[in-house]
């Protein structure tokens, strides 16, 4: 057997390195070789991904602190702090197979409790056919399915025209508040363009017209899952 | 080093500026320009960006080959980007829900990627830090004047919101320019910003014009500059 000679072993490190060394003396040279060149580019990959993964690790703590301060201000707007005294965000109930009504699968239902009996939820709805592209909507139902509040939280419409559906712009989309499918006829969740009982806005009514369907299917969706959602329980 | 500084100022706020003699970097401008408040928090995370990548690009100038530049270089400035990205995310988070979607558009800003090529692999760090900020600061200035001329004209604010992206004690800067304004929709849509960039591109070259034909005056200028220097 043989045993590794340590001096040895040292010396022809050593050598290696002062190799390598030699090689960095003479750059113009290195920078022409094929090898050295590959080497680079990977080395360059390989710092790239580790910092990148630093990076995350970094900061994904706070970023999902931030989403759920988000998600839990607009929770707040769409159901009345009245209504419940538990952690609403922190049990959302998942419905799978309910892609075609929310445009989400599966879609997180938010919970709203009073003394351990649910009185509200809130969900998001992807309202499809706007102008440029889907508008995420958060929507607040109450036990009976009426609209408790509506928010638009992400939407890519244009400034001036479509946008009239953030409440910093107007009051319009707080006219769905109080609205259920039963004090409102199918006919009637449409804009009024269409026949319907929604304003739509001057010179825009394809953002409002897909808000309206979203919101009705929304209320589709709950009425569907009514009886699973409010036997909930922890 | 001070009369370069004032050189390579001069170059990356006037006479070599990205948007407004270069003539590059355009769609990131006319994406974000909407409001000059946007346009300031676009030109400073791109001029954070520029001054990285330049000085990061700079210290590697003698290990990077020719052949194999553009990768490197842009392996370089998507990972400092995405760093940028994730840091405002995390620690700017007003900021970034009103720029986030403008973020990693930084990386298609041809600017960046023209700097590193033209000037960092070129010259020595300090130098390629100065022409970063510079050229920046350069493409800040453009961003501002065109979302401010924007705004006004679009809708007859200045600087609005201009407290989600600078904090409360700059919500003095957000001003009603012309009180009871209808609005002109089409300013604050891309074509406006097509529009009010060839306004301003023109408005440029007269200025230049003029200052060109008063050769004597500006060199006695210059010169009392740099003998001051």
């Amino acid at each position: 057997m043989i045993v590794p000679n340590r001096e040895n072993l040292r010396r022809l490190a050593g050598d290696q390195w002062q190799k390598l060394r030699r090689q960095f003396d003479d750059l113009e040279a290195l920078r022409r070789r094929l090898d050295y060149q590959t080497y680079l580019l990977a080395a360059c990959a390989l710092i790239a991904s580790l910092l990148l993964g630093i990076g995350d690790l970094a900061t994904q703590g706070a970023i999902a602190r931030r989403q759920a301060e988000d998600l839990r201000a607009t929770l707040g707007q769409v159901l009345p702090p009245a209504l419940y005294d538990n952690d609403v965000l922190s049990n959302p109930k998942l419905i799978s197979s309910a892609g075609e009504a929310t445009g989400f699968d599966p879609t997180e239902v938010y919970l709203a409790k009073k003394d351990g009996e649910v009185t509200a939820a809130a969900f998001k709805v992807l309202a499809s056919g706007g102008y440029a592209g889907p508008l995420t909507l958060m929507l607040g139902v109450d036990r009976d399915g009426h609209i408790l509040g509506v928010r638009v939280i992400a939407h890519a419409e244009t400034p001036g025209l479509g946008d009239k559906v953030e409440t910093a712009k107007s009051d319009w989309i707080l006219k769905f508040t109080g609205r259920s499918l039963d004090n409102t006829s199918p006919q009637g969740w449409r804009v009024k363009k269409d026949g319907g009982d929604f304003d739509q806005f001057a010179g825009a009514t394809i953002t409002p017209r897909a808000v309206v369907g979203g919101v009705q299917g929304g209320l589709k969706f709950f009425e569907r899952h009514r009886q699973a959602l409010l036997a909930a329980t922890d | 080093m001070s009369e370069s500084i004032l050189k390579l100022a001069k170059e990356g706020l006037w006479s070599n500026n990205i948007v407004f003699s270069q003539s590059i970097a355009l769609c990131p401008l006319l994406a974000v320009t909407g409001t000059a408040t946007n346009g300031l928090g676009m030109g400073l995370a791109t001029t954070a960006v520029l001054m990285a990548c330049n000085a990061l690009i700079s210290h590697g100038r003698e290990l990077i080959p020719p052949e194999i530049r553009i990768p490197v270089f842009v392996v370089l400035i998507a990972m400092i980007v995405t760093l940028v990205d994730m840091a405002m995310n995390a620690w700017l988070h007003e900021l970034h829900k009103v720029l986030g979607l403008f973020i990693p558009l930084i990386v298609t800003n041809c600017a960046i990627l023209g700097r590193a090529e033209a000037y960092a692999s070129r010259k020595p760090p300090a130098y390629a830090l100065v022409d970063g900020l510079m050229m920046g600061l350069g493409f800040t200035l453009a961003l501002v004047v065109l979302g401010a001329a924007r705004e006004i004209a679009g809708s007859g604010t200045l600087f609005a919101n201009a407290s989600q992206l600078l904090g409360q004690s700059f919500a003095w800067l957000d001003t009603q320019v012309i009180p009871e304004y209808r609005g002109f929709l089409l300013m604050a849509l891309p074509p406006g910003g097509f529009l009010m960039l060839g306004f301003i591109l023109a408005g440029k070259k007269i200025l230049d014009k003029r200052l060109a034909q008063r050769p004597i005056k500006a060199t006695a200028i210059e010169r009392s500059l740099a003998e001051n220097i």
